[in-house]
């Protein structure tokens, strides 16, 4: 299908939506009524034709707009994009990988013509045409990480693998969870971590840490993460926490269903060939819970696991203070049918909302 | 005593041992404070070997209780500065002169040992022929997440950031690179609503 980009803002006025296909294709993380942490990794091989799944890097209606956030925030903190000075191979690594692939998975809206080290790159949504030589610096208008990242939906961490750890050494870092690069870089896997609770008592990070260090070129893994964010705010930094935490306290009975977002994070891991890198690219998607609950079965869980998540996970994702005026709207979608097992919508076979 | 048993802790906090004499091309030892305590310590049970150190020492609050025990020990040079910021540059000349198979002594605050081993690594000294020693403040160095300025000698949570003048707690995460933990912005969704301070691990 082509797609209809809108054009739209993630601050201010806030004028992000999601038409009735993304509501459709967004990956709710929920497999069961109830979520704790697991390593949930599973191989990055496709999904179901239209669903975010379906390409290796998703180019969604949002596109456009997102990238046009990115240029603001970096323009406002240049610090949000870093590498250090040993990972430019692992930036040409990520380039040519986020070129090839587009270009393969979307031909009507991204070309990449290459004639030995000359290559040619369009992008069509951004109006891109660039010609530059493949592993010179000097021919592009950025560094190769960040020239491509400013084109890619999705935050980056490239992460160079040594001493059998993964470290945190290069990034593209605008649309996250409250996390800093430029406070994290140059850390290793349990240090840029440590804040998570319980987690690592579990032991979660030692197994997903072995399983990353296992990732073979062409084979891609995945995972989902998730949080909550009052308004489609993309940038929930903690370098901006100070101008945004107060947003979460303008929630009203009223205003919910249109103000709070469930955030959830598609999380891919790449090995890079020359490099030995592994790219983590964190894909943020938001969804209002107004038109969240219009898939009943997600209504029905939403509720069930916010209700049933622990403290420490909610106070830790930043809604404990919300959880009951969330709860109360959320309840109202809830009428204690049973879910059907997995995370896709099953308007078919689930049954409507009994009032 | 000058010594401090820290609480479990976070994974990316760095954890401290005891200094002990170990041969080497050259020793380097640097120290603030009651981090003195720690080099005369390894000068009693080497005494030869303190004589081979380069030792640069701030006495920071101590004043003089320490200078004179230190020369006492007779270390080949003893260098005396006034704060870290002014003997970086010395630092900087020393780490790189460092031969092969140097050993460096660090002692004393967090603060110090943590900005003084990222500048050895980032050097080229190997993390293997450094070893570090707790003693004195448990003072901790804090950089705003907000505006980035780096706030030294944090003894209490919330504080005041002395670069924007925002009210920080200070977040269980620590940064090797910057030898800080990270402060973030306390009554950012209840402005002015900033709890008593307390003073550290009290």
């Amino acid at each position: 299908m082509t797609i209809q980009f809108n054009d739209e803002t993630f601050r201010d006025d806030y004028t992000f939506r999601n038409s009735d296909w993304a509501i459709r294709r967004f990956p709710f993380p929920f497999h069961e009524d109830s979520y704790m942490y697991s390593v949930n990794m599973e191989r990055h091989r496709g999904g179901p034709e239209g669903s975010v799944y379906a390409k290796r890097f998703d180019v969604d209606e949002h596109y456009i707009s997102e990238m046009r956030d990115r240029a603001l925030v970096l323009a406002e903190d240049p610090l949000r994009c870093q590498s250090l000075p040993h990972m430019t191979l692992a930036g040409w690594d990520l380039l040519e990988l986020i070129m090839v692939n587009k270009s393969e998975d979307y031909p009507d809206l991204f070309e990449l013509d290459r004639d030995g080290n000359k290559w040619r790159w369009i992008n069509k949504p951004l109006s891109i045409d660039d010609s530059f030589i493949f592993m010179d610096e000097a021919s592009l208008p950025y560094g190769p990480m960040e020239y491509i990242t400013r084109q890619t939906q999705g935050d980056f961490a490239v992460l160079d693998q040594r001493e059998n750890n993964l470290w945190m050494d290069a990034g593209m870092v605008t649309t996250q969870a409250d996390w800093s690069l430029d406070f994290d870089i140059g850390m290793n896997f349990f240090e840029w971590h440590a804040p998570v609770p319980l987690a690592h008592e579990m032991g979660v990070f030692k197994r997903a840490l072995k399983f990353l260090l296992n990732v073979q070129q062409g084979n891609p893994a995945r995972r989902l993460n998730w949080t909550m964010t009052v308004n489609p705010l993309l940038d929930t930094s903690p370098e901006n926490y100070h101008k945004w935490g107060v947003q979460k306290t303008t929630l009203t009975p009223e205003n919910l269903g249109r103000k709070q977002h469930l955030r959830v994070e598609l999380q891919t891991f790449y090995r890079l060939p020359r490099s030995n890198a592994l790219v983590f690219p964190i894909r943020c998607y938001l969804i209002a819970l107004e038109d969240l609950v219009t898939i009943p079965k997600w209504g029905r869980r939403l509720h069930r696991v916010i209700r049933d998540l622990p403290v420490e996970l909610a106070t830790y994702k930043g809604f404990i203070d919300n959880r009951p005026l969330i709860l109360d709207y959320l309840s109202q979608f809830d009428d204690g049918l049973p879910t059907s097992p997995g995370v896709w919508p099953d308007l078919d076979s689930e049954p409507p909302l009994r009032r | 005593m000058s010594t401090f048993q820290f609480p479990p802790s976070i994974a990316s906090r760095p954890t401290y041992g005891t200094l002990g004499p170990r041969a080497g091309a050259a020793q380097i030892m640097l120290a603030d404070a009651e981090g003195a305590e720690a080099l005369l310590a390894v000068a009693k049970t080497d005494p030869e070997l303190m004589r081979r150190a380069h030792v640069i020492y701030i006495p920071k609050h101590t004043g003089a209780q320490f200078i004179d025990q230190l020369r006492a020990a007779n270390p080949a040079i003893l260098h005396v500065a006034p704060s870290y910021a002014a003997c970086t540059q010395r630092l900087h000349r020393v780490f790189s002169a460092a031969p092969m198979g140097a050993q460096l002594y660090l002692a004393g605050t967090e603060g110090l040992i943590g900005q003084a081993m990222a500048l050895a690594l980032q050097i080229g000294i190997p993390k293997s022929a450094i070893q570090t020693e707790h003693r004195g403040s448990v003072a901790r160095r804090v950089q705003c997440v907000h505006c980035k300025g780096i706030t030294e000698d944090v003894m209490i949570d919330p504080f005041q950031c002395s670069h924007c003048g925002l009210n920080l707690f200070v977040r269980d995460h620590y940064s090797r690179r910057l030898a800080a933990f990270q402060g973030v912005c306390i009554d950012a969704e209840d402005p002015g609503n900033v709890p008593p301070s307390v003073e550290l691990y009290s």
